[in-house]
């Protein structure tokens, strides 16, 4: 073996972030929460943030959040995560405040939170998941079900007639005033990723120049409920997700500019 | 010694700045007192109603159902409160916006002043006539000193209106006198 | 002390202010709340005073973001009181069981005013199994204060405060639009504190000591009944250790009026007017409605002829009153729901109880 081949196996390509707890995943194959736990917990490590950081946790799968990140988290009831997030901030403005949120928590039962805590330009940062189901309670319609996706509270399918649309949390949020950053990322592919993370960098960038409220929409899996397999789960991410929330950045705040 | 009024007329009148000032010249010669003002929805009706309870004792209730006295600036204030007063009770009306004859009521000490006229005429500002009615009611009854009603008048005024002072001094003394050349 | 000298530390403010005055002496600096009658005076002195001592005044967009303002503050280990009368307080019940199960401190202030529903703003005391009981889900319990004076929502807010740290629990002041909105003069005792304000559990992030968490989930096993165990004890300490009562001419009585707050204010004149006829009367009156003094209650059952219960609803302490005693046929109740019984009234009924004429 030359000198050369013997540095690629010695040089190290992965690791571990410090941030995240080296446990055993409780969530199902193929969901998606552990890929945006990993992304999080590199952007705390990017940026040093690990002693300074509360998380506040969600209900639902979301919740066991403390058991993979290594910083301190605070449980909120479902859907009040901004406002318990506002609480922490208020009292200790110097700390980095994330939530990190399912779709029925953010979009259904948190909706009045999560938008005064944006028009507020709470500087805190949100982490949304969006996987278009009630994961923890059994695969329930949720907010951002889609037209027609068959769910166990819509088993002839999501009707718009009798349930309206799926609602797109992040053109919405980006529409107020206080927010500083919205966007919507996938983690389907590589390249997917590699994006969704530099849009949780710049989230985490705006909390840290106290531009604002920032928030990444996850589009997200859950083939479990959803009845696929894993590889059909990406497909439909990449598919007719993607088609209906469309990836990209729908508000940056470039400078102070907000008073 | 107890007693207690129920001051009540328009919003605006000026009924709980007098309110006030009773209360906080009874606190100053060092008696218990309760000042319990109307409040929420009250006090969108144009009307404004306060209870002061005086007292050398501990006060129970801060509010009356037969006040001892009562000191009415406007018409409605009259009907509402006439009923109630006790038997031999004072009641000190502005004459300048209440009929006298509307009273009926032989039992009790009545003073019919006119506040706004005075106020007007002889202070110089109609606003004061709260003023005028309290000088009028404190003269009549006794419930404090005077001179602690001058005193405690910086407590109850804003440093903005505080050139206005010696013109509330003359209201009060104005109702005294008043109070006094009909007693 | 001379005279002058009393006087000079008096005083003359509204009962809802007074509370703000003593939660500032207390170390207060976090207030959150949401408008509504009869308590904003409450919100409208914070939101004036706070900042300018370095505080935080923040409004709401409901009760329900307040009661969470308020649990991510205390988990941020501060001193943090909201306010709201009863459909506010209604809104704020699923974030005070989170409270209670995630044991964080905070102080509550319900102004009372009638209900159900939207009720109206008369003064009431309608809220006490809301308060007492506890409304919200699974079971917990939370010191309530009864103050019946400006004095009392002075000294009873320093208190709560001490309370909620003590238990690592949320504390309530119980009041109503009339010992909130009326104003009496009152003397600013300095605020003495009972407990330790360390809070080594507060997150404020994990620098130099493993990651820590404020949370009400219980998932594993029996953790959920050992935690249910674990905040039954405390409990049980209250109860113990946090009656406050007032004994108010009860040595000698015959009669003994039981009631709270505002009630037992109105009663005092009543009784007063009664003892000048030679009527023996007197009364319990609960400053803790929980721990309720039950055991008092109980001693005081066995002397006299009548309790009477006077209360602003139409009997709920009552059923705590026969709860605490056997003596069930010496009980008398005298309720005026969304109303405060007169001095006039509460004397009638304790002449007819004495045998007297009317």
């Amino acid at each position: 073996m030359t000198d050369r081949g013997k540095d690629r196996f010695t040089k190290k390509v992965y690791a571990r972030p410090k941030s995240l707890v080296d446990v055993k995943s409780h969530f199902c194959p193929g969901c998606h929460h552990g890929i945006a736990h990993r992304i999080l917990a590199e952007t705390i490590d990017h940026f040093g943030l690990r002693e300074q950081t509360v998380g506040v946790a969600c209900v639902g799968c979301a919740v066991f959040l403390y058991d993979y990140i290594d910083v301190d988290v605070a449980e909120a009831p479902h859907g009040r995560a901004p406002a318990v997030a506002t609480g922490v901030k208020r009292a200790q403005p110097d700390k980095f405040v994330f939530t990190y949120q399912g779709d029925g928590d953010l979009a259904a039962i948190g909706t009045s939170e999560v938008i005064h805590a944006a028009n507020r330009g709470e500087n805190i940062t949100v982490l949304f998941v969006n996987n278009t189901t009630y994961g923890m309670t059994g695969g329930q319609m949720a907010p951002t079900t889609m037209l027609g996706q068959k769910t166990s509270t819509s088993p002839y399918g999501r009707d718009f007639r009798k349930d309206g649309y799926p609602i797109k949390m992040a053109e919405l949020l980006a529409t107020l005033e206080g927010t500083a950053y919205s966007a919507r990322v996938a983690t389907s592919t590589p390249a997917q990723i590699r994006k969704a993370k530099e849009a949780v960098k710049k989230a985490f960038e705006m909390q840290i120049k106290e531009m604002g409220f920032s928030i990444v929409e996850f589009l997200s899996t859950c083939p479990t409920n959803w009845g696929m397999k894993p590889l059909d789960a990406q497909k439909r991410v990449l598919g007719e997700m993607s088609e209906y929330f469309p990836l990209g950045v729908y508000k940056e705040r470039k400078q102070a500019d907000f008073l | 010694m107890t007693t207690d009024v129920i001051m009540a007329g328009f919003g605006g009148q000026g009924i709980l700045m007098i309110g006030n000032l009773l209360s906080i010249a009874a606190m100053e010669e060092g008696r218990h007192v309760t000042y319990f003002p109307a409040y929420g929805v009250e006090m969108r009706g144009g009307t404004a109603n306060c209870t002061v309870v005086l007292s050398d004792e501990e006060i129970g209730s801060p509010v009356v159902g037969r006040p001892r006295a009562c000191v009415v600036m406007n018409g409605p204030s009259l009907d509402r409160y006439l009923p109630a007063i006790r038997e031999g009770g004072d009641l000190v009306i502005n004459r300048s916006l209440v009929d006298p004859a509307k009273v009926g009521r032989k039992d009790l000490r009545l003073l019919a002043i006119p506040a706004n006229d005075i106020a007007r005429e002889v202070v110089g500002s109609q606003q004061l006539a709260s003023m005028v009615a309290l000088g009028a009611y404190v003269q009549r009854t006794g419930a404090v000193r005077m001179q602690t009603l001058f005193d405690c008048l910086p407590k109850v005024i804003s440093k903005k209106y505080e050139k206005f002072i010696p013109l509330n001094v003359n209201a009060l003394k104005e109702g005294e006198s008043f109070a006094r050349n009909h007693a | 002390m001379n005279v002058a000298a009393r006087v000079e530390q008096r005083v003359f403010m509204k009962g809802n202010e007074a509370i703000c005055v003593g939660a500032i002496a207390a170390g207060c600096r976090f207030y959150y709340g949401y408008p509504i009658t009869p308590q904003n005076d409450i919100p409208e002195y914070m939101s004036a005073h706070l900042p300018t001592i370095g505080g935080t005044f923040l409004q709401a967009e409901s009760e329900v973001a307040t009661i969470n303002f308020i649990l991510g503050t205390s988990a941020s280990g501060k001193r943090v009181m909201t306010s709201s009368s009863g459909p506010g307080i209604s809104l704020m019940q699923e974030g005070l069981s989170y409270m209670a199960g995630s044991e964080l401190p905070a102080v509550v202030v319900n102004i009372s005013r009638s209900g159900p529903g939207l009720g109206g703003i008369a003064p009431s005391q309608g809220d006490y199994f809301q308060a007492v009981k506890c409304g919200g889900h699974g079971g917990y319990r939370m010191p309530v204060l009864a103050p019946h004076s400006v004095q009392e929502m002075y000294s009873l807010a320093m208190l709560a405060f001490d309370l909620a740290d003590k238990y690592r629990n949320p504390a309530m002041i119980l009041g109503d639009a009339i010992v909130g909105q009326m104003k009496e003069p009152f003397t600013q005792t300095p605020y003495v504190p009972t407990v330790s304000q360390e809070k080594p559990w507060a997150l404020t992030g994990c620098a130099g000591r493993p990651r820590q968490h404020v949370k009400s989930l219980y998932l594993k096993d029996n953790a959920i009944e050992v935690h249910n165990w674990k905040l039954h004890r405390k409990y049980l300490k209250m109860q113990e250790e946090e009656v406050r009562y007032e004994d108010y001419h009860l040595d000698g009585a015959k009669i003994a009026v039981v009631a709270f707050g505002t009630a037992a204010r109105v009663s005092k004149t009543a009784i007063q007017w009664a003892r000048r006829e030679g009527i023996a009367a007197g009364m319990l009156r609960p400053i803790t409605l929980f721990p309720f003094p039950g055991a008092q209650l109980e001693e005081i059952a066995k002397r006299v002829d009548v309790l009477l219960v006077i209360e602003m609803n139409t009997g709920q302490m009552l059923e705590d009153v026969k709860a605490s005693t056997t003596f069930h046929d010496k009980i008398r109740f005298l309720g005026k729901p969304c109303a405060m019984p007169t001095p006039e009234e509460i004397h009638g009924e304790l002449r007819k109880l004495a045998g007297r004429g009317r």
